[in-house]
C-alpha cells in the first residue's frame, strides 16, 4: 500500500508568490491568508445548503409528532426511531443482506475486468472503458425498466434458464419462484448489480492502473507463481480500490428503491420503498425522517467497522 | 486498538496515553462544549416543525391577472387528450386558442396522485403559487386539496356550459357537494383484464378467481391505489365501497393479504399494469378501462371484464390551485371542454366516461360505433354496477393508507 501512497502523493506544494509579493507585502498576506476561505466559499455553502440544512430539517422531523392537517410540532417524540425500527427491521435487514450480495457479485465480476482492462486490454483499454461508462448515458430507470423486459417470464433468457434446469436450483433456495425471475430477490439483486457494476469497476481499474509492472517481473525473480505475484503483490496494491468500490456500491445500494420497486415483489420491497412510501403514500414525515436516520447510522457504522478492518486509512 | 499492533511498544503507550489523557480524551472542557453544542442544535431542532397544512379564509384567493396575461397553466396526466395523427398538434386545445386568444401552456407532469401530491404539497402549504392554474386530480386527492384549503372556489357565471351539460351522476359527490370546487375532466372505470393468450383462453371474471384461482398463481397484478383494489374486493365480497367501516375494510384487506401470502398475486402496480398484460408476465389484473381500449387495438388478446359483483367508479376532476394566476382563464378553458362537441372530439380519442351530457350525436357524427360503446357513455346495465368509494376522514385516510402500504411491501 506504502508504495501506491507514496506514488500518489506528489510533491509538497511549494507555493512563493510572485513579484508582487513584494510590492505590497502586508495587503497580500492579508489576501493571501483569505484566499483558502474564500476558494472553500462555494463547497462550504453548497454543505450548507445541500446537506446541513437538510439534515437539521430531518432530524427536527423525526422528533415531531402531528398530521398534516394541524401540522407537526417537535415534541421530542424519540419513541419514533423504536416504533419504526420495531416495525421494519426486516426491511433493513433485507436491505443490507440485497446490497451486500449485489456488492459481492459487483466485486467477484469487476475485479477480473478492471484487471482485464488494466492489464490486458492494450489499445483496446480506452474502448473498454468507454463501454464500461456506455450505460450511464441511459437514464437510470429506463435501464431497470429494460431489465424487466429481458427478464420477461416467456423472453428468451428466462426460456433458456427453465431448458437447463438453473431455475429449479434457484427456486430450490427460494431466490426464485417457480419459472420465473421477475418479481423475486434473484431478479432485484441482479438489478442492483447491474446497475452499480461501473462504480465498482472504475476504482478498482484506477487502483490497479497504477501498479508498476516492474513489480510483477520483481515477483517473478523472486520465484512468485503468478498465484503468488496476485496475492502477495497486485491484490494487496489494489485494497485502496477494493474498498473505494464496495463502498461506492454498497452505500448508494443499500437506499435504492427503484430496483425493488421494478423488479421484485411485495416481499423484497426495501427499506427505501417504506421510506418513499411513507412519505408521500401514508404522509406519515416523523417516521420517514426516523427511518432515513436509521439507515444511515446502520451505514456509518458498518463502513466504520468496515474501513477499520480494511485498514486503508489513507482513503478517509 | 488492533490497528495499533505492529507499532514498537513505547509509541503505543504514547498513544494510549494521548487518547485517555491528551487531546483525544473526553476531558471537562470538551464536554462542556460538546454539552453546550448539543444544546443549542436541540434548540434548533425544535424550532423546526411543520405548520398545519390547512388554510382557511380567503387565503386561498389569488390576483386574478387572467384579462392581462392570456394564458393559462395546465397540468394534466399523460395520454389524457386529443392528439393529432402526426402527434404534434393537440387539436381542441389550439381550437380554444384560436376562439378565446388564450395560449394554453398544456403540460403532462402527474404521472400518479401520490407523487404529484409530494411535489406541489410545500408550494401549496407555504401559500404559494404552484404555476399551475388547473390540474387534474383524482376524486380522493381532489377532495383532502378541498380539505386542506389548497383549491379555489369556481365562479359559476363563468360556467355556464359545464353547469347545464355536467352529467346527473356526477353533480354531487360528497367531497364536493353541487361541485363548487371541480369538474370532472373524465371518469374511470375499474374492470378486470386479462391476456387470453397467458390464461389458455380462460376468461377472468371476478375478484374471487383472480385471488384463488391456481392456474393464474404468480401472475396477477392488482393496483397500487387503495380506493380502485380494495373497493373492487369489498364488492367481491358483497360489501358496499360506499359504506365501508374499519370491519369491512379490515375483512377486504385480509382477504387480499391471503392472496399475497399464497403468492397469487406477484405485484401491485400503477399504469405499468399494461406492459407486463401485453407481455403475459401478468396473466390477469385490476385495470383501468381507458387503458385497455388503447391496448387492445395493439392486442387484440387482451379482454376486459366488469365484474357482475360491481365495479368500482372514480372521476378525474379538473381543479384550480390556490393562488394561481389565471382563474378566470381556467374557467373559460373548463367550460369549453363542456361544449358536447368538444367533448365528444375528446372521448373519441381517449375512450374514458365522458362526464358531458349530449355528446352522443357529436359522437356518432365521428364515428358511430363510439356513440355505442358503454366505456364511453355507460348504459343502464353498466350504471346499474357502478359503485364509488366513500370518501375518508383524515384519520380514516391515513389509517388506511398505513395498513394498505403494509399489504403492499413497504
Amino acid at each position: 500500500m506504502s508504495a501506491a501512497t507514496a506514488q500518489a502523493a506528489g510533491p509538497p506544494p511549494t507555493a512563493p508568490g510572485p513579484g508582487t509579493a513584494q510590492a505590497a507585502p502586508r495587503r497580500t498576506a492579508g489576501r493571501r491568508r483569505l484566499t483558502p476561505y474564500l476558494l472553500l466559499l462555494a463547497g462550504v455553502a453548497w454543505l450548507l445548503v445541500f446537506f446541513v440544512a437538510p439534515m437539521v430539517y430531518q432530524a427536527s422531523t423525526s422528533v415531531q409528532t402531528g398530521s398534516l392537517d394541524k401540522g407537526f410540532k417537535v415534541t421530542w417524540h424519540v419513541a419514533t426511531y423504536w416504533d419504526a425500527l420495531r416495525e421494519y427491521w426486516p426491511h433493513f435487514l433485507r436491505s443490507l443482506l440485497y446490497s451486500g450480495i449485489a456488492t459481492a457479485a459487483c466485486l467477484a465480476i469487476g475485479y477480473p475486468l478492471a484487471y482485464m482492462i488494466a492489464f490486458r486490454a492494450g489499445r483496446w483499454r480506452n474502448v473498454v472503458l468507454v463501454l464500461v461508462i456506455a450505460p450511464f448515458f441511459t437514464s437510470f430507470l429506463i435501464r431497470t425498466l429494460a431489465w424487466e423486459t429481458i427478464l420477461a417470464d416467456q423472453g428468451p433468457v428466462v426460456r433458456f434458464l427453465n431448458r437447463v434446469h438453473v431455475l429449479d436450483v434457484t427456486a430450490w433456495l427460494h431466490v426464485t419462484q417457480g419459472d420465473r425471475v421477475l418479481a423475486t430477490p434473484l431478479a432485484v439483486v441482479c438489478g442492483l448489480t447491474y446497475n452499480f457494476l461501473p462504480f465498482m469497476i472504475l476504482p478498482l481499474y484506477t487502483s490497479l492502473e497504477r501498479i508498476d509492472g516492474k513489480l510483477h517481473e520483481a515477483a517473478g525473480d523472486l520465484y512468485a507463481t503468478p498465484f503468488t505475484t496476485f496475492r502477495k503483490v497486485t491484490f494487496p496494491l489494489s485494497l485502496p480500490g477494493v474498498v473505494a468500490g464496495t463502498l461506492l456500491t454498497f452505500i448508494p445500494a443499500s437506499g435504492d428503491y427503484i430496483n425493488a420497486e421494478l423488479l421484485g415483489s411485495t416481499n423484497q420491497k426495501m427499506i427505501g420503498n417504506v421510506i418513499q412510501s411513507q412519505f408521500l403514500r401514508v404522509l406519515d414525515y416523523p417516521t420517514a425522517a426516523a427511518l432515513s436516520f436509521i439507515l444511515m447510522a446502520a451505514i456509518l457504522a458498518i463502513v466504520t467497522v468496515y474501513i477499520r478492518r480494511a485498514g486503508t486509512e489513507e482513503l478517509v | 486498538m488492533e490497528q495499533y499492533e505492529p507499532l514498537p511498544p513505547p509509541l503505543r503507550a504514547a498513544l494510549r496515553r494521548s487518547m485517555s489523557g491528551g487531546r483525544g480524551a473526553m476531558g471537562r472542557r470538551t464536554f462542556l462544549r460538546a454539552a453546550g453544542l448539543g444544546a443549542a442544535g436541540a434548540a434548533g431542532l425544535t424550532a423546526c416543525g411543520i405548520p398545519a397544512a390547512g388554510r382557511t379564509g380567503d387565503s386561498t384567493a389569488s390576483s386574478d391577472h387572467s384579462a392581462q396575461e392570456k394564458t393559462v397553466d395546465f397540468s394534466n396526466w399523460t395520454e389524457y387528450i386529443d392528439v393529432s395523427d402526426d402527434g404534434k398538434h393537440r387539436p381542441t386545445l389550439e381550437a380554444f386558442t384560436r376562439r378565446t386568444g388564450i395560449k394554453v401552456k398544456y403540460t403532462e407532469d402527474i404521472n400518479d396522485n401520490v407523487e404529484f401530491f409530494g411535489k406541489i404539497k410545500p408550494q401549496l402549504s407555504a401559500g404559494q403559487d404552484t404555476g399551475r392554474d388547473l390540474m387534474v386530480l383524482t376524486d380522493w386527492l381532489a377532495a383532502r386539496m378541498i380539505r386542506l384549503g389548497w383549491v379555489q372556489q369556481l365562479n359559476p357565471a363563468h360556467l355556464p356550459h359545464a353547469f347545464a351539460n355536467l352529467e346527473q351522476r356526477f353533480r354531487s359527490p360528497d367531497w364536493d357537494p353541487g361541485r363548487a370546487y371541480s369538474y370532472p375532466w373524465q371518469g374511470i372505470a375499474t374492470c378486470i383484464a386479462y391476456n387470453k393468450k397467458a390464461t389458455g383462453g380462460r376468461a377472468v371474471t371476478s375478484i374471487s378467481q383472480l385471488l384463488d384461482d391456481p392456474s393464474l398463481k404468480g401472475r396477477v397484478a392488482m393496483l397500487s391505489e387503495m380506493r380502485d383494489t380494495i373497493g373492487m374486493t369489498l364488492l367481491d365480497m358483497g360489501h358496499k365501497p360506499e359504506t365501508v367501516t374499519d370491519d369491512t375494510y379490515d375483512a377486504a384487506l385480509a382477504r387480499v393479504q391471503k392472496a399475497v401470502d399464497s403468492q397469487q398475486i406477484r405485484k401491485f402496480t400503477g399504469n405499468d399494469y399494461t406492459d407486463g398484460l401485453s407481455k403475459g408476465d401478468i396473466a390477469a389484473c385490476v385495470a383501468w378501462a381507458g387503458d385497455l381500449v388503447q391496448l387492445r387495438i395493439d392486442d387484440p388478446d387482451i379482454e376486459y371484464v366488469f365484474p357482475d359483483a360491481g365495479f368500482l367508479f372514480s372521476t378525474d376532476n379538473l381543479l384550480v390551485p390556490a393562488k394561481a394566476r389565471h382563474k378566470t382563464n381556467a374557467e373559460r378553458l373548463i367550460d369549453y371542454y363542456y361544449e358536447p362537441q368538444v367533448a365528444a372530439q375528446v372521448s373519441a380519442y381517449i375512450a374514458y366516461v365522458c362526464p358531458v351530457a349530449g355528446v352522443q350525436p357529436y359522437l356518432a357524427k365521428i364515428d358511430p360505433s363510439l356513440a355505442k360503446n358503454p366505456l364511453i357513455l355507460p348504459d343502464a346495465a353498466m350504471d346499474a354496477k357502478s359503485h364509488s368509494f366513500r370518501s375518508l376522514s383524515e384519520d380514516e385516510d391515513t389509517r388506511y393508507e398505513e395498513k394498505f402500504s403494509k399489504l403492499i411491501g413497504a
